[in-house]
């Protein structure tokens, strides 16, 4: 198992990156979500970083997921609070790792359930192969090479550490 | 014991609700924290979620009810499941088909709930007893047994107004005897752990065996109520009564009607609720059902929530060992 203790450079680059592409499209009024659990950690900490007017988002996705009849209800599902509307406004979507798209599937579903967004960005603080969707981040903290069995976890919310995991 | 246990599958989690009673403190809080998610689907501009996509729910219901049926349609519908009322007047048990034999037909079809409301006490427990491994039955009221879902939204209607059950004082007044609803919210707020559970009946409408309930009985209103948090008002079942139970509608208005004056016994920030229907006039006046304190249509609307968790909770188990997927 290997860690990466300095989190924060990765977060602030994010952080500039997103407000270079805000500006670059003139973005006004945009609306960031965090997917529950790692995903808002994350959004928490880009969200203070980037001074954004509305408030933080946030989105479980587990009444949305593809594998509800193979894997059961979620035992601990969280509220989904938006705290305005997303029609017609820029959704800046964070999550902690990409993998498989899946997640990022669901919540865009999700998304959609609540209005008609202009636009969303995806925002990840780690990306990884092993792909199953055509879903890809636009803005990456890291990218990880991974092995076949190996895993990135991000555990928080304080302090915030990516660490591989072999899998069992 | 074997009512009870019917509910749970081998690993403990509810394959049917039949009851409230031997439901688990943990099991509860599950139901009504995933409750408490679903409320924010009425947000959303399609209020739906894709969960039980492919599911059919099948609201069997031989006793009339509109607000039952109407929110578990809701609630089934809001998870995207299919929904099938059957209409068991105008159905082929009148024409001699046995209910078991109707049942194993909707089976056929592959059916994945039965909502059940019955007049008879044990109708939902009988069904559930006999469908095959992959169907769930709900209990949505059984005579004057249970009313589990009821229940399970009451609780989630007073945990929403005044936080954690502990410190709480609830007294529910009324006819006891012949009310699942109040039997289903008595074994729910005993396990969640209440500071003080009261009754409060003339002997008439009380049961037998009341006080093993963990319930300290009450004869008088004003006293039943003292600084109660929580007022549940239950609904006179005159269709329930044989004999002389009751002087009369009048009489009993004058001595365990709920009115203004009287609602001042309680805390002043009371909540009053009911599981309708409301006869006005008869358990509680006007002025209090529809005043300030009354959650009476917050009890309504939390109703869809509370049933959206229970059906995606029963119908969202990861098959078990040895059942059928």
């Amino acid at each position: 198992m290997t860690e990466q203790d300095d989190i924060e450079p990765l977060i602030r680059q994010m952080a500039d990156e997103l407000r270079a592409r805000l500006e670059a499209a003139r973005v006004r009024d945009a609306l960031m979500v965090g997917i529950h659990t790692g995903g808002l950690w994350v959004a928490q900490r880009l969200h203070g970083l980037l001074g954004l007017e509305q408030p933080l988002g946030e989105l479980d996705i587990s009444f949305y997921r593809d594998d509800f009849s193979r894997i059961g209800m979620n035992p601990q599902v969280r509220p989904s609070r938006l705290p305005v509307s997303v029609d017609e406004r820029h959704i800046i979507l964070v999550d902690d790792i990409l993998h498989t798209g899946r997640t990022i599937r669901a919540a865009m579903n999700e998304l959609f359930d609540y209005g008609r967004p202009a636009a969303i960005t995806l925002a990840v603080l780690g990306e990884r192969s092993g792909r199953e969707l055509p879903i890809q981040a636009d803005v990456v903290g890291r990218h990880f090479d991974l092995g076949e069995h190996e895993h990135v976890k991000l555990s928080g919310p304080e302090p915030l550490r990516l660490s591989i995991v072999e899998a069992p | 014991m074997r009512r009870h246990s019917l509910q749970h599958d081998g690993e403990g989690r509810l394959r049917h609700l039949l009851t409230t009673e031997g439901l688990k403190r943990q099991q509860i809080v599950d139901i009504l924290d995933t409750a408490e998610s679903f409320i924010s689907v009425s947000d959303q501009q399609v209020r739906k979620v894709p969960l039980l996509r492919g599911k059919t729910v099948v609201n069997l219901f031989f006793e009339a009810s509109t607000r039952t049926l109407t929110t578990f349609e809701l609630a089934a519908k809001r998870l995207s499941a299919d929904v099938l009322k059957i209409n068991i007047d105008t159905s082929a048990t009148v024409k001699g088909e046995s209910l078991l034999d109707m049942l194993h037909n909707l089976e056929a079809m592959q059916c994945d709930m039965f909502v059940v409301r019955h007049a008879d006490s044990g109708a939902a427990h009988l069904i559930a007893q006999h469908v095959a491994p992959h169907v769930s039955v709900i209990n949505a009221g059984d005579g004057s047994h249970a009313h589990p879902t009821q229940a399970l939204l009451d609780m989630f209607t007073i945990r929403r107004r005044k936080g954690e059950f502990a410190p709480l004082t609830v007294a529910i007044v009324g006819d006891i005897k012949h009310s699942r609803v109040a039997r289903s919210q008595i074994h729910a707020l005993t396990t969640l752990g209440v500071s003080e559970l009261r009754v409060v009946a003339p002997k008439t409408l009380l049961p037998a065996d009341v006080e093993t309930l963990g319930v300290h009985v009450f004869h008088d209103l004003d006293e039943g109520l003292r600084d109660a948090d929580v007022v549940i008002m239950l609904r006179l079942q005159k269709e329930r009564m044989q004999g002389a139970m009751l002087p009369s509608e009048g009489e009993y208005f004058r001595t365990y009607g709920l009115t203004e004056e009287r609602l001042e016994a309680a805390r002043p920030d009371a909540i009053v609720m009911h599981p309708g229907p409301i006869n006005r006039g008869v358990e509680i006046a006007s002025s209090v059902a529809d005043g300030p304190q009354s959650v009476i249509l917050e009890q309504v609307s939390n109703g869809i929530a509370v049933r959206m968790a229970v059906m995606s909770m029963v119908l969202g188990r990861a098959p078990a060992e040895g059942e059928g997927a």
